[in-house]
């Protein structure tokens, strides 16, 4: 049992994707987490001692903006932008791609589920 | 790809000149600009822009937050109402 962070208890994997559960960690900073803890990278997770998961605790209580923390800034950061009333904003507010993305079609991860709009005929001959 | 720090922000040299005249006299007023490319810089806070988006001017009153974006993100050139009926 290995609790970091939080609510995260990734076990039986190697350190470097063990912690890569926790949000706002990928496998890079997992990396240098686990140099700057002088923690082998191939060490699972449940055989790491108490002095090794205090140093890891530490260096990303220290370092790093992850969970709940990291979720609110990135919240924060959207409401500023539809609050400005800036484009990118205004593509928040409609859930639509905010980075230029063509929406003719596709765009479904912002879209959501198709919308069918009933009434169209089909062109006969 | 983000502006090279070593040329400074974009600001049009002719709505740069107006703002600071208008900040040497400490007047405010409505600045009528098609420069939508610009950057807003802290000089502008508290000036109100009316921005070209190709058919009118929308008012736009620069606040605080509104530095480091461009003009023309603040007045949208696209109508779209909506499909159908």
């Amino acid at each position: 049992m290995a609790r970091i962070a939080g609510i995260d208890i990734p076990k039986n994997k190697r350190g470097v994707i063990g912690l890569t559960y926790i949000y706002g960690i990928g496998k890079s900073t997992s990396a240098n987490i686990l140099d700057a803890a002088g923690i082998s990278h191939d060490k699972k997770v449940n055989e790491w001692n108490d002095d090794e998961l205090a140093a890891i605790r530490n260096f990303i209580t220290a370092n790093l903006k992850t969970e709940g923390e990291l979720r609110s800034e990135v919240q924060l950061n959207i409401k500023r932008l539809m609050d400005i009333g800036c484009y990118r904003g205004q593509r928040h507010r409609k859930g639509l791609p905010v980075r230029g993305q063509s929406t003719k079609t596709n765009a479904r991860t912002r879209k959501g589920k198709r919308k069918t709009v009933a009434g169209k005929k089909k062109a006969t001959k | 790809m983000a502006r090279s720090i070593k040329k400074g922000p974009f600001v049009d040299v002719k709505l740069n000149r107006k703002v600071t005249t208008l900040n040497e006299a400490n007047k405010k007023s409505v600045v009528k600009t098609w420069s939508r490319r610009s950057l807003i810089i802290p000089d502008f806070v508290g000036h109100t822009f009316a921005v070209h988006n190709g058919n009118k001017f929308i008012p736009v009153y620069v606040t605080e937050n509104m530095v480091g974006h461009k003009l023309g993100e603040f007045a949208p050139t696209r109508t779209f109402k909506g499909h159908g009926k």
